[in-house]
């Protein structure tokens, strides 16, 4: 499958309003998933991504279309697991803090877009 | 008459030196001009790096505007004259990946080399050139690559504490782990100056603005233990 064909997969998938790659827009949430998350958690957010695959990884990625695993998480798991890492959620180290690279709207717009990945909603 | 038969000599051959120079100063090559006809079409060379993701999928091969930074001469010249990918994913993972049952893999077939090849002097006076494309702002000098640390420490650094490894292929011992969304960090060492693998470590987005490389904050001694453990794989 081709990059054209994940874009129009991730679309289909989320229903969401924002496609990517972007016309040149920098930021979106669908931007920011496939240039941060992808390489780890996967272009389709399954988990599968290439450092994944290709066997560099001691413990698996979260698969985030996974809708059982990630209603576990309240909205703010995920803020501050980005924001600061797998080790603030007792989770693999290998999951990097984001808040020094993302402002707080990124990571805000980033967990809105999980959501539509898992269609679920978080633990209250 | 005696001075007339030493002069002629000595003229000669100071003559014969003048053309031998100016012939050789022709003969250089310009390594300004060498860069510019073979690199300019994939690397840029005068910057600024893609701020968007659009620019970022559009980044056709490594930024070279800060090389004089960021690496050593003797590596430069020996990888122009025989280049090997250093990047096991692209310049741009998303550029290569291809998805099968949900899983990601990169498509081998779609990575280029570097077709640069160039001879020994070719190489030699690119490598000058590239030397001379250096990031004014960067402190050097704040790595002392002979500086003592300890192996184990910094790969605990490395593997654990940090999430390095997670996206950079290294080497300890004999054992080669890691991730490929990074460039491969196994021959660094040779590859990259440790001041600059000190600054880029501080804040990469300075050097690239749309990297998938995380911002971490961290002490100087952690920066420099990094900086050190990458320096010493060879």
């Amino acid at each position: 499958m081709k990059r054209s064909d994940i874009a129009l997969w991730a679309a289909a998938l989320i229903l969401a309003p924002t496609l990517w790659p972007s016309a040149g827009r920098a930021g979106t949430a669908a931007d920011d998933y496939q240039n941060y998350c992808a390489q780890c958690h996967g272009t389709m957010g399954t988990g599968q991504g290439i450092n994944e695959t290709a066997g560099g990884l001691s413990v698996s990625p979260r698969s985030h279309i996974n809708a059982e695993e990630m209603s576990k998480l309240s909205d703010e798991d995920l803020r501050l697991g980005i924001a600061e890492g797998g080790d603030a959620l007792q989770k693999s180290g290998l999951m990097p803090p984001w808040g020094k690279t993302l402002s707080s709207e990124n990571i805000d717009e980033l967990v809105i877009y999980l959501r539509k990945l898992c269609k679920c909603v978080g633990k209250q | 008459m005696r001075i007339r038969w030493i002069e002629a000599p000595a003229a000669l051959i100071g003559g014969v030196l003048l053309m031998v120079s100016a012939i050789a100063e022709v003969a250089a090559l310009d390594g300004k001009a060498l860069i510019e006809e073979r690199c300019a079409a994939c690397h840029d060379l005068t910057g600024p790096a893609p701020a968007t993701f659009e620019g970022l999928l559009k980044r056709k091969a490594p930024d070279l505007f800060y090389a004089g930074s960021k690496f050593k001469r003797s590596w430069l010249v020996g990888w122009l004259r025989n280049p090997t990918p250093i990047r096991p994913s692209g310049v741009m993972f998303l550029n290569h990946i291809v998805v099968e049952g949900g899983k990601d893999r990169i498509a081998a077939d779609t990575l280029k080399t570097c077709q640069a090849n160039l001879d020994r002097e070719e190489a030699e006076a690119a490598a000058d050139h590239l030397m001379t494309l250096v990031d004014a702002s960067m402190k050097t000098g704040v790595i002392d690559p002979a500086k003592k640390f300890s192996t184990p420490k910094g790969r605990r650094l490395f593997t654990k504490q940090l999430p390095c490894i997670a996206c950079h292929t290294a080497k300890f011992g004999k054992r080669t782990m890691g991730g490929i969304s990074g460039p491969d960090l196994t021959k660094a060492g040779k590859r990259l100056n440790p001041d600059w693998v000190y600054a880029r470590i501080a804040d990469p987005q300075y050097w690239d603005p749309m990297t998938w490389m995380p911002k971490i904050e961290m002490s100087h001694r952690k920066r420099e233990l990094l900086t050190l453990l990458i320096g010493s794989m060879e």
